[in-house]
């Protein structure tokens, strides 16, 4: 039976097997003289071996199916978004991108009216631009025709 | 005894001064709001506002930063008791009993002995940090790298056994969180690890944007598709008063839970969330009537409350003297000392004294700050939370994106607190902990560097753990850890751990899908 615990504790291993596996790259050295891929490795092999003790005491775990998802679509946008952040940031500057975002959140997402989502996307983006970069002089980045 | 009034009096000098009263009461402030708003733990609060201080002498920055932290320790009690959403973890408890005497008219007596209880216990383990930093600083003098690797592994041992969840569990995360810590540079040999073309993992993966993506954006991912939260009691001034009854209900729970509090604080772990746990178990079992325990009785508020305040002095006590953080607040701390240039440990007292009894002045003066603010300004801070969560969300969104690009001005930092969001919604929704994993990113590179200094002090010989009195001790409290939580492994009901999780499940179980 699937339970939450086993599909974690698989996925633990999974992760300290590819990570062992990246390791190889990296020389090893020796018990007595730790090279940069010693700790790495010690460090996958006891991943792994709490994911397997993980996966095989989670049977009285809840079952995978029995977990909720509901929030699950508006969490995959959220991250769309951060993602998008994280891409465009650079790209199109501070307050370009956070007007971008706020649009799809508040618009797309929690579809608030037009006027609203202006209003808060242009105010939230230039204020906060205005308090951190202009007067605690965090350095934000700068878009296309200087924005 | 002397030296040490004599101290205090020097940091009173520099905490009395116009501007690190200013950013203290700025600090309070903003840390009452981060913990008002549920998602902004103080652990995001100071991980966004870290950029802001950049530009302040080290003082006021470490001021402003610990203003936010036991800011939010106060806020955190307000939505627990007028809507039963904990403001951040360590609030948990006080939801139970909090919101019971909110239901019953009760709101404001509940809210002005929070307040009191975090004043008393706030002040009073300061004066335990006062007392115990110093000699603990000269003591670990003689740490050399066995002693402090020993220290580090007992660490996430406590850390892990303290955990609120199955050890397996929070051990894994642990190693998670160092696996994530072996990225970058090798310091010993220069040999750049699991960088894939990426110059800007050189210096490792920062602490701030796994912080944020691990607490703040996995809460955001979690909440945002929920029903909106209840509505919101406001109670009025002159509600605020509790009665003789309930003052003297609250006074041994408040001292029970400033000592429990500090104590715990010191150990390693996420000790302000573990304090309130205790606290209010024993405060149920020590009360001649515990069936009013969940029926909002004033000691399930005034206990917890005293213990989360109080073990956040004492989380400050390895961190100042040690320079080893005892959870992933600390950490960022220390983090954040770093990049102003303060190396805290045994040295910091004796050759930065102003900063250190600064600090320690300014955190009386925040307490009655907060004290100052909590009680009147309740109405105010309450009014914040009428922010529909569907425009506070998108806001905390850019807050983090923003606060985690300024501190290296890198998008390499902002696509990692994403993947950390993300990692830390799958992870909560299969119910691991997170907090050992910040912990294990920063503690991973002193640990490599520790074991590698030791094993080429010994010419590669292991003994050197043990045959050092001080590592040696550390590593068999350690053994003694593993061994206890290997009896949850043969026998199911013996793992307190699984009781503190009912609990927390028991306070939130109304609210979680």
């Amino acid at each position: 039976m699937w339970t939450s615990d086993r599909v974690a504790g698989s996925a633990l291993v999974l992760l300290a097997v590819v990570t062992a596996g990246e390791t190889r790259r990296l020389p090893l050295g020796t018990l007595h003289n730790p090279g940069p891929g010693y700790m790495p490795l010690l460090l996958a092999v006891i991943l792994g071996v709490l994911g397997a003790i993980v996966a095989l005491r989670g049977g009285g775990a809840p079952r995978l199916i029995a977990l909720r998802w509901s929030e699950a679509p508006h969490a995959f946008a959220i991250l769309a978004g951060s993602a998008f952040a994280a891409f465009a940031l650079e790209r199109l500057g501070y307050r370009l991108t956070v007007i971008v975002l706020l649009a799809f959140l508040l618009g797309v997402m929690e579809r608030k009216r037009p006027a609203v989502v202006v209003a808060v996307a242009l105010g939230l983006s230039l204020g906060s631009f205005f308090l951190f970069s202009n007067l605690l002089k965090v350095p934000l980045p700068r878009g296309p025709w200087g924005l | 005894m002397a030296e040490t009034f004599q101290n205090l009096y020097l940091g009173f000098s520099v905490a009395l001064t116009p501007t690190v009263l200013f950013y203290a009461f700025v600090g309070c402030v903003i840390g009452t709001l981060v913990g008002v708003l549920p998602g902004v733990g103080p652990l995001a609060g100071i991980s966004l506002l870290l950029p802001a201080t950049f530009g302040l002498n080290a003082t006021n920055a470490i001021v402003l930063l610990a203003g936010i932290y036991y800011g939010a320790m106060y806020g955190g009690s307000t939505t627990s008791i007028l809507m039963r959403i904990p403001g951040e973890a360590a609030s948990v408890m006080t939801c139970i009993d909090g919101y019971e005497m909110t239901k019953k008219g009760r709101a404001g007596p509940a809210l002005a002995i929070a307040a009191v209880g975090s004043y008393i216990a706030g002040t009073l383990s300061i004066v335990g940090l006062m007392f115990l930093a110093p000699p603990l600083a000269s003591f670990a003098l003689r740490f050399g790298p066995p002693e402090y690797f020993a220290l580090l592994v007992l660490g996430l041992l406590v850390l892990a056994y303290m955990s609120s969840g199955s050890m397996p569990k929070a051990l894994a995360m642990a190693a998670l969180g160092l696996l994530l810590g072996m990225i970058g540079i090798d310091t010993m040999t220069g040999f750049f690890r699991f960088h894939y073309g990426l110059v800007e993992l050189g210096d490792g993966i920062g602490v701030v944007p796994v912080a944020v993506g691990l607490f703040g954006i996995s809460e955001i991912l979690l909440t945002a598709g929920l029903p909106t939260p209840p509505a919101v009691h406001k109670p009025k001034l002159r509600e605020l008063l509790p009665s003789r009854q309930e003052w003297r209900d609250s006074a041994a729970p408040i001292g029970r839970g400033t000592l429990l509090g500090f104590l715990i604080g010191i150990i390693p772990g996420s000790a302000h969330i573990i304090s309130s746990f205790v606290s209010y178990a024993l405060e149920r079992r020590l009360s001649k009537h515990p069936e009013r325990f969940g029926q909002g009785a004033v000691e399930g508020v005034a206990g917890p409350e005293s213990a989360n305040n109080s073990a956040t002095s004492g989380a400050f006590v390895p961190m100042l003297a040690l320079g080893v953080p005892s959870g992933p607040i600390p950490a960022v701390m220390l983090a954040a000392m770093m990049v102003h240039g303060i190396s805290p440990g045994p040295f910091l007292i004796t050759q930065q004294p102003e900063l250190f009894w600064g600090f320690i002045a300014s955190m009386y003066v925040g307490n009655v700050v907060l004290l100052i603010l909590n009680l009147p300004l309740v109405g105010l801070f309450v009014n914040l939370l009428r922010i529909p969560y569907p425009f506070l969300y998108p806001a905390i969104l850019v807050f983090c994106v923003l606060g985690v690009y300024a501190v290296n001005q890198s998008v390499v930092d902002v696509w990692i607190m994403a993947i950390m969001g993300a990692l830390g919604y799958l992870l909560r929704k299969f119910e691991f902990d997170t907090a050992p994993i910040v912990l294990g990113v920063i503690l991973a590179p002193m640990l490599e560097m520790a074991l590698r200094q030791s094993l080429a002090m010994s010419g590669g010989n292991y003994a050197i753990f043990f045959s050092r009195p001080i590592a040696a001790t550390m590593l068999l409290v350690g053994l003694a850890l593993l061994l206890l939580s290997l009896r949850p492994l043969l026998a199911r009901g013996a793992d307190w751990r699984r009781s503190v999780g009912l609990e927390e499940k028991r306070a939130l179980g109304e609210e979680n899908p």
